[in-house]
């Protein structure tokens, strides 16, 4: 999941037709000053705070100027923020229109029906979680005839818009649909979507990209998600690793099964903290460096608990193994094993030659991983 | 169920010259399943394992009657491979590739659709009948004949699971990995009518995941439509909140999709919950053991 700050957003939307206010980006409070002089913002403008957490405006990360002294302030100030524990490195300085009304629309996906859905409020402006079911209109679009003029007309209808204002709609949702399918959006979204005289223009962009299809889009490359610094090792080996606050470490393979570990963790009172899925590997130095990478979290015990599949038990034992001699004496901890599966006998053996003893029951691995950490945090 | 796996299956192997598809393919055969054809374009000619190797899917169709396809093709290349199956007329299609975008499996699911395909995946270990065939990449030592029905959302729990079942000295009619991406194929409403239909099966397994809300779906199929019998496990009751635990379909948001909705849902239709994989063969034995119909 990739998402995009506004301003990225408000990129996309560009390429796509849709109306945005004039506006730039700045990285200190000079330049937000320089961009209000020579005339990239007009004024009265609003600056606001580049992070993809939501409630800005209620945060101080929103603030209104009306000339230069006060925008390069406005961006002093929010620069100096650091909102929601994200550290505000860029603002966007627009220029503040003169709205009538503020809409809300929305292209994502429906699971359960399998099809894009097009969400279109009256009531934009506000979080949509907080507007009513009965203010809100959901519409199935389907991807073979894309979205349709009639589809459009009906949320014209619902957004309450007629003349100049529905006829900018047309384009601003064929931009959007555009844009959710060219770019493999999971969501794209105008919150608020202002009617300004007879037009509409976007207030505000939410974009998120699909990881998944980053084969297609390798502008989207440079832009992080909020991954400890170990997690975005983790990314960069294609290893599925969460930290957390907890003490044991847990490898398994598979979002299902790693997911059941930690269940049965919490049941006898342990604590993960870490938690790294393998997923599907026959690379045993693909193992030796998940290993390596647990080691960096320093759990205090750690638990392995695999299922052989395409990720053999001999696999992992090899990998394991090989690991277990480039981590340091003093940083080893102790490890309760559990695999089951594709070539268990030979990944036991190899394990065994190794000192290490594997477990087939779940519930007594578990108690005992538990219990292994409460010996070494003692 | 003889409905999508029976002795006629023939499988067409997708990618067969890729390393999974060939151990894949062997792994297949071992289990009793004919794999009649390979597909991997340019390749055509060769053979993997025995298995002839044709460029297209229905050149593999026309010379061997293939009518289940096992799709391994890198994601990049998946939704060309599906159209192409479904294009030759295969009425099955496992798709084990994972990282597929869900844009293009919303098209891959509707033009399967539209000509009569079903879809298993993507990002699924498929589907085994033992005694039958199976078609993905269930490890063969999980399985014993017998008759309880599973149907996962999960890769390596279902294995899990299935092997407890099997230590318990109980067997499986048939075994579904659906997979867990935003879009899949089958999802548990549309396996559990073949379950339902399927002389062979007494009782179902159904294991969840947090996050969609297909278990949801699948409680409200069961409480008006399903008589057999189910025991229900969902993984991630403790995950935390908002972070991601390996893929798209284990996140948590708002409330929804959570397992206290999924487990309460399922409580009401009438399953049994498990509360740990450990637990499943216990109540399945239990209900066995009771006489397997109500």
């Amino acid at each position: 999941m990739v998402k995009l700050a506004e301003w990225q957003g408000k990129e996309v939307f560009r390429k796509y037709g849709i109306p945005l206010p004039r506006g730039a980006v700045a990285r200190s409070a000079e330049e937000a000053e320089a961009l209000v002089r020579d005339g990239a913002v007009p004024l009265p403008c609003v600056v606001k705070a580049q992070v993809l957490a939501g409630g800005r405006g209620k945060g101080g990360a929103v603030r209104f100027a009306s000339t230069a002294a006060e925008a390069r302030d406005a961006a002093a100030a929010i620069l100096a923020l650091e909102f929601k524990g994200e550290k505000v490195k860029e603002v966007l300085l627009e220029e503040k229109l003169a709205l009538a009304h503020e809409l809300y629309l929305a292209i994502t996906l429906d699971r359960s029906a399998r099809l894009p859905v097009l969400i279109t409020s009256a009531r934009g402006g506000v979080e949509i979680e907080s507007v009513a079911d009965t203010e809100i209109d959901r519409q199935h679009v389907d991807p073979f005839p894309g979205l349709t003029a009639f589809e459009k007309r009906r949320a014209a209808r619902s957004l309450g818009l007629t003349g100049g204002p529905a006829k900018a709609l047309d384009q601003v949702l064929t931009g959007l649909w555009r844009a959710f399918m060219a770019e493999d959006a999971e969501l794209v979204e105008i919150n608020p979507l202002a009617v300004v005289g007879d037009g509409l223009v976007a207030l505000d962009a939410k974009v998120i990209i699909e990881d998944d299809a980053a084969f297609r889009h390798p502008e989207y490359a440079e832009i992080r998600d909020d991954r400890t610094p170990l997690e975005e090792i983790a990314r960069e080996k294609e290893i599925a690793f969460v930290q957390l606050d907890g003490n044991i470490g847990v490898i398994a393979n598979g979002a299902g099964l790693t997911m059941a570990t930690l269940d049965v963790l919490k049941e006898f009172g342990g604590d993960p903290g870490v938690f790294l899925d393998l997923g599907g590997t026959d690379d045993p130095n693909k193992v030796t460096e998940a290993f390596l990478l647990m080691a960096q979290a320093k759990p205090k015990a750690v638990f392995l608990n695999i299922f052989g599949g395409v990720t053999r038990c001999d696999t992992v034992a090899k990998g394991l193994v090989a690991a277990l001699t480039q981590v340091p004496a003093a940083e080893r901890f102790p490890l309760v094993a559990r695999i089951r599966g594709n070539n268990e006998k030979e990944g036991i053996e190899i394990l065994r030659a190794a000192g290490i003893t594997s477990t087939p029951n779940l519930r007594e691995s578990a108690q005992a991983a538990v219990a292994a950490a409460r010996g070494a945090g003692a | 169920m003889t409905t999508l796996l029976n002795r006629e299956t023939r499988v067409v192997i997708q990618g067969i010259t890729g390393h999974q598809g060939t151990v894949h393919a062997r792994q297949m055969r071992e289990f009793g399943t004919p794999v009649v054809a390979g597909v991997t374009p340019g390749k055509g000619g060769s053979t993997v394992e025995g298995v002839p190797v044709y460029d297209a899917v229905r050149d593999a169709v026309q010379a061997t009657g293939a009518n289940a396809a096992c799709i391994f093709v890198p994601a990049p290349f998946a939704k060309d491979a599906l159209l192409e199956a479904v294009d030759a007329g295969i009425p099955l299609a496992v798709v084990v590739t994972e990282h597929i975008p869900f844009h293009d499996m919303l098209v891959m699911y509707h033009y399967a659709r539209a000509h009569g395909t079903r879809i298993i995946g993507p990002n699924c270990p498929g589907i085994a009948s033992p005694g039958y065939a199976k078609v993905g990449i269930i490890p063969n030592v999980v399985f014993r004949p017998g008759r309880i029905g599973v149907v996962s959302r999960s890769g390596t729990l279902t294995y899990e699971i299935v092997n407890g079942i099997k230590e318990h000295g109980l067997g499986q009619s048939t075994c579904f990995g659906l997979g867990g991406d935003p879009v899949v194929g089958t999802s548990f409403v549309d396996a559990l009518p073949l379950f339902e239909a399927d002389p062979d099966t007494d009782l179902v397994v159904l294991v969840g995941e947090i996050g969609g809300t297909a278990e949801e779906e699948a409680a409200e199929y069961i409480q008006h439509h399903f008589t057999k019998p189910v025991v229900a496990y969902i993984a991630g009751r403790s995950a935390p909140p908002g972070k991601r635990m390996g893929h798209a379909g284990a996140i948590i948001t708002r409330g929804r999709g959570t397992a206290e909705s999924k487990l309460a849902a399922l409580e009401r239709a009438g399953a049994r919950v498990a509360r740990f994989p450990y637990e499943i063969p216990d109540l399945v034995a239990e209900i066995a053991a009771r006489g397997a119909r109500r």
